[in-house]
């Protein structure tokens, strides 16, 4: 947080220095037609100088795209999209389409920054106030970019990775989630634009947690979003995406792609705090967040953990997954999904196992508030080979107020007769007796939400690294906002 | 000695049925009044119209806490204003380790007080000031708050609240239900060491045993959602020996 929000302090005031010595940003203006068709993707490429095997896989995936229908088994419900009428490539947003100050920014927006503790300057850049000619600077992540370099660590913009580290981008770009995968990743294949790429050398320990947070000059990847994080042997790296403030964005689709690669003795453990906008209370407007993220343990004894807080949102559909290859490996995730008002979850992971003695953790919290829907969906698989394979499934919901519904799924697919699964769920209503007793003992009906909640989701807050967890329990309070009284 | 409570011609209802139909009871400064009645007699209705309740609403009658409207106040407003209710049953709250509860609920009065919060080393302190007499060890505070706590470990917790929240005035329901003799003690202990000058309680049970270890100063019967009787200490005694009988259909033909 803090580095932020120097940097983001520091950056304006070059900018504002730049501008007192008539400095003009050079915005780029382009903008491909609106719609979808192979030009469009050639297009891309070529804005990319993308390699011709990129642009090749791009438009495979385009041709199966259109081959593909949207899904339809999970529990949401939406207008129907319409992919012609959109724009696939946008260059930054110029200054005159963000608002000029503060002052112009939705003061709800302001509110819930002002309640996270968010500093003045992080909360400009958060709201997308023009201060955005500074985020091209490169000096924002020059510091971290000379300590990872020194430890030999990869990360920067997917589109940078594949100029400068081609050969490794080929070897595993859509070698954990295939362009045919499903209808959003394919698009996301066909159209990507933007992502991170990270790559952690044998036997490193990653110095330093990795975040989108400090890649601010890549905020506005847009809406297909691709990152590939590959962990070579015995090499570790903690990462966290997203932002406990709610982002100002205008792209109302959101199809991201995450792939994570694991070889021997690898660790990755991956952090996502969802806030985006969920809509107005009567489920005008809001993102719908249709995300395929999986992990690949190639290696022996690798370990993947997937921690996510998913509070923002209309729709979101998303089940980071685990394929358990090597032997002993090791699947975790953890989650917390708040719907409140209109929004709609549908969540949770596949657990794949494969490998001999792989085991796996599943602690999935859904709490639903007002009139909204939260479902967990999720698979446990052993394959014949699985042997000793162990899988622990969690699934607890807590159900605010009497018009939300809660549901879960889950699928368990045996073929081993050695491996164990166990599965276990609950329902529980937040009681007016738990609220009565928390505010005769001083709490406001907030507080005393935000911690029976908090309480709930205890088990999943813990796993996130400290400082996240720390703003992921206020989020988790503010979310449920008006829910109660 | 000044009243700290004053109710007067108090009516109120649950889900439209009348429960209290008609209290008057003054409580001063310092002193503490026990309530006795049988099941049914409006004994956890009126400690749930002071502590402001949903769902309890007065019809008639009013209730004054140190001279003001105490209807205008909400129920946390009321906790920071020194009302402080003993649960019967107090709620389990799963995953909230009570130690966390314990510092929220103080800083929460705290804060509406317009005093400065504790932080961690001096919310500490003051909860050590009060853990060993009321024999609650670290175990009790990591875990939830009464999650599988026994009877007597959730009646501790409940005296451990009162002495660290130092309210004006304590409404303790049926502290002793549930609780063996040797509990019963060291909750009747606790209870005692927070008596003062400037504490009031009223304390609400079925049984005159209660206040062989908490000797109130009156004692009040309740039946029918009136005040029957009331008394000095030695009515406990008296209904000890004679039953509730009496006293309800007293209160009935009146």
């Amino acid at each position: 947080m803090s580095y932020t929000a120097d940097t983001a302090e520091q950056v304006s005031s070059i900018a504002g220095d730049k501008y007192k010595y008539g400095f003009v940003t050079d915005i780029e203006t382009e903008l491909a037609p609106m719609g979808l068709n192979e030009d469009i993707i050639r297009f891309i490429s070529a804005k990319k100088n993308e390699p011709d095997w990129l642009l090749q896989w791009r438009l495979r995936a385009y041709a199966r795209w259109l081959t593909m229908e949207e899904p339809s088994w999970a529990k949401v419900e939406y207008p129907d999209i319409d992919f012609q009428d959109a724009y696939y490539y946008a260059a930054p947003k110029s200054q005159e389409d963000g608002p000029k100050s503060l002052d112009e920014v939705d003061p709800e927006l302001l509110r819930t920054y002002e309640k996270l503790g968010i500093p003045l300057h992080e909360q400009q850049m958060l709201a997308g106030v023009a201060v955005d000619a500074v985020f091209d600077s490169v000096s924002v992540a020059t510091t971290f970019r000379k300590e990872l370099a020194k430890a030999g660590v990869i990360f920067c913009p997917i589109s940078e990775a594949v100029q400068s580290h081609p050969e490794l981008v080929q070897k595993y770009l859509g070698s954990v989630v295939p362009y045919s995968d499903n209808f959003y990743a394919t698009l996301n294949s066909a159209v990507f634009t933007d992502g991170s790429f990270v790559y952690i050398p044998k036997g490193v320990r990653c110095p330093m947690e990795l975040s989108t947070y400090f890649r601010i000059n890549q905020a506005n990847t847009g809406q297909f979003e691709r990152t590939l994080i590959i962990a070579d042997e015995g090499s570790y790296v903690s990462y966290l995406e997203g932002c406990t403030a709610p982002m100002r964005d205008e792209n109302q689709l959101h199809a991201a792609v995450v792939e994570l690669v694991l070889l021997d003795d690898a660790e990755i453990k991956y952090s996502t705090v969802q806030n985006w906008y969920p809509g107005d209370a009567d489920g005008k407007g809001g993102i719908y967040n249709f995300v395929t993220k999986r992990a690949a343990c190639r290696g022996r004894d690798s370990k993947v953990s997937w921690t996510q807080v998913e509070t923002g949102s209309a729709v979101t559909w998303k089940y980071p997954s685990c394929i358990l290859q090597g032997d002993n490996s090791v699947g975790e995730f953890y989650s917390v999904a708040i719907t409140n008002n209109l929004q709609q979850a549908d969540t949770g992971t596949k657990m794949i196992h494969i490998g001999k003695n792989t085991s796996s953790t599943i602690i999935a919290k859904g709490i639903s508030a007002g009139r909204s829907q939260s479902t967990y969906r999720g698979l446990v698989r052993m394959q014949p080979g699985a042997k000793g394979g162990r899988n622990y499934t969690q699934c607890d919901s807590l159900l605010i107020g009497d018009k939300c519904g809660a549901h879960t799924v889950p699928y368990i697919e045996n073929r081993n007769r050695t491996a164990q699964i166990e599965h276990e769920a609950t329902t529980a209503k937040i009681s007016e007796d738990q609220l009565f007793y928390c505010r005769q003992r001083g709490l406001s009906d907030e507080e005393a939400l935000s911690m029976i909640v908090n309480g709930f989701c205890k088990q999943v807050l813990q796993e996130l690294p400290m400082e996240f967890a720390v703003e992921a329990q206020k989020l988790v309070g503010i979310s449920l906002e008006g829910s109660v009284g | 000695m000044s009243n700290i409570l004053e109710i007067k011609g108090l009516h109120a209802e649950v889900d439209g049925t009348e429960i209290l139909k008609g209290i008057d009871l003054s409580i001063g400064t310092g002193e503490v009044h026990a309530i006795m009645g049988p099941n049914g007699s409006g004994k956890s209705t009126l400690s749930y119209v002071i502590s402001g309740r949903d769902g309890y609403d007065i019809t008639a009658g009013s209730i004054s806490y140190q001279g003001r409207d105490l209807t205008e106040l909400t129920i946390e407003e009321r906790a920071a204003q020194g009302i402080f209710l003993g649960f019967q049953y107090p709620v389990e709250l799963p995953g909230v380790s009570s130690t966390t509860f314990l510092k929220t609920a103080v800083n929460a009065v705290r804060r509406q007080r317009g005093e400065d919060e504790l932080d961690a080393v001096q919310f500490m302190k003051r909860l050590r000031q009060h853990t060993a007499s009321l024999n609650i060890n670290d175990d009790m505070l990591r875990r939830g708050v009464n999650v599988g706590f026994s009877g007597g470990e959730k009646k501790r917790n409940e005296i451990l609240q009162m002495a660290l929240l130092e309210p004006y005035f304590a409404v303790l329901d049926e502290t002793d239900s549930g609780l063996d003799i040797d509990a019963l003690k060291v909750v009747a202990d606790g209870v005692n060491a927070l008596r003062g000058p400037t504490r009031s309680m009223l304390v609400i049970t079925h049984y005159q045993r209660l206040l062989d270890y908490i000797v109130p100063d009156y004692v009040h019967v309740l039946a029918h959602g009136r005040i029957a009787r009331s008394g000095g200490k030695e009515l406990a005694l008296e209904l000890e020996e004679k039953g509730y009988g009496a006293f309800v259909d007293g209160a009935e033909a009146a």
